[in-house]
């Protein structure tokens, strides 16, 4: 018994050992969105390519929805731009979700010139300037991408880039799942 | 003498400027209708996180994110919301993670007593290893009644000495 415990400080010291090793491949950033499982907030905002046109919440309820927030000063939205073209074009994919675009605290201007420059993905962007829808959703920071079923419910949240890989995994079995719940009338 | 303790003067001052212009908030502007809710505006966006930049508050970051929560709790505490009603919806949001100091919960028990129990524990094994000293001297001593044998054995092992001794020398002489 007294020999096990001489040894008991060498096995603490490793299990402490790998609990911090373990520590240094997660990502601080990766949080656990509040939100999932809730009804998508309300709000009141114009469009970007029209300002003096609103949109709500109602706008968007009824489809399955992908809300993705982008701004011109993200480099990392430039990035997953093509793919969001890609998903928007897809003659099977764009009969079934439909894709938004939430304008995170930009100008107007430059994200009207990115759009017509790169292509707009989007049914429509909302203008969001000053970054108060995002705060209802509880961004981080851009881009983030929103899964919202037919009834309104935020599904998922997703932070960080979009490309083939993280649609396949992260992506594709929720939206699948979503399609047969609206198929079932569930 | 007194050049070098007004150069003294100079730097100790400079030196605190320095460190209040980077206590600095990012800049913007609210105007609140009392001192009141300016108090609890500072004092909310020091207790919350902001969420990009994991280890500022509010009040602290210059990120996005964190000038647009500093609007809303602007906007927030205009509309006559309460501290409560506040953290509240933020927690809503962001999860507890946008709190300095988490509410308990079943998810925080660790966190708010983990280092009590710490110490607890430590403190039972100080206890443990202090009491055990003492057991041992004890069992060093011996009683009257193991002294008594000791003696006798003592005594005992010198006879026997003594005999065959006695026997070896016997054996000599034959």
């Amino acid at each position: 018994m007294n020999k096990i415990i001489r040894f008991l400080p060498l096995v603490l010291v490793i299990a402490l050992g790998v609990v911090l090793y373990r520590g240094l491949s997660l990502n601080p950033q990766d949080m656990p969105s509040a939100l999932v499982g809730q009804v998508m907030p309300d709000f009141s905002l114009s469009t970007l390519n029209n300002e003096n046109k609103t949109v709500t919440k109602a706008d968007l309820v009824g489809d399955i929805v992908l809300l993705n927030v982008w701004a011109t000063w993200c480099p990392t939205c430039k990035y997953e731009h093509p793919y969001l073209l890609e998903i928007a074009t897809d003659p099977k994919l764009k009969t079934q979700v439909k894709l938004y675009g939430v304008n995170y605290k930009d100008e107007r201007l430059p994200a009207q010139q990115w759009l017509a420059y790169y292509k707009d993905p989007y049914q429509f962007s909302i203008f969001d300037d000053e970054g108060l829808l995002g705060v209802k959703l509880g961004v981080f920071g851009a881009p983030e991408t929103f899964v919202i079923d037919h009834h309104g419910v935020i599904r998922k949240r997703f932070a960080g880039a979009i490309d083939v890989r993280v649609w396949r995994k992260e992506f594709e079995p929720l939206i699948k799942q979503l399609i047969t719940e609206k198929q079932q009338g569930k | 003498m007194l050049t070098r303790v007004l150069f003294i003067v100079v730097i100790i001052t400079s030196a605190l400027l320095v460190v209040n212009s980077t206590q600095a908030s990012p800049v913007e502007t609210f105007e609140f209708q009392d001192d009141v809710t300016k108090v609890r505006f500072q004092a909310l966006s020091k207790e919350l996180r902001c969420p990009k930049c994991q280890n500022q508050n509010l009040a602290d970051s210059n990120s996005t994110v964190a000038s647009a929560l500093r609007l809303d709790l602007y906007n927030l505490l205009i509309q006559g919301r309460s501290d409560a009603e506040i953290i509240d919806l933020m927690v809503g949001r962001y999860g507890e993670f946008v709190l300095y100091r988490p509410r308990v919960s079943s998810l925080t028990y660790v966190l708010w007593f983990g280092p009590a129990l710490l110490i607890f524990i430590g403190m039972i094994v100080v206890f443990l290893i202090l009491r055990r000293k003492p057991i041992i001297k004890e069992e060093l001593v011996l009683n009257l009644e193991q002294q008594e044998q000791l003696k006798k054995l003592l005594a005992d092992g010198d006879d026997t000495s003594l005999a065959s001794k006695s026997n070896q020398e016997q054996a000599n002489k034959e």
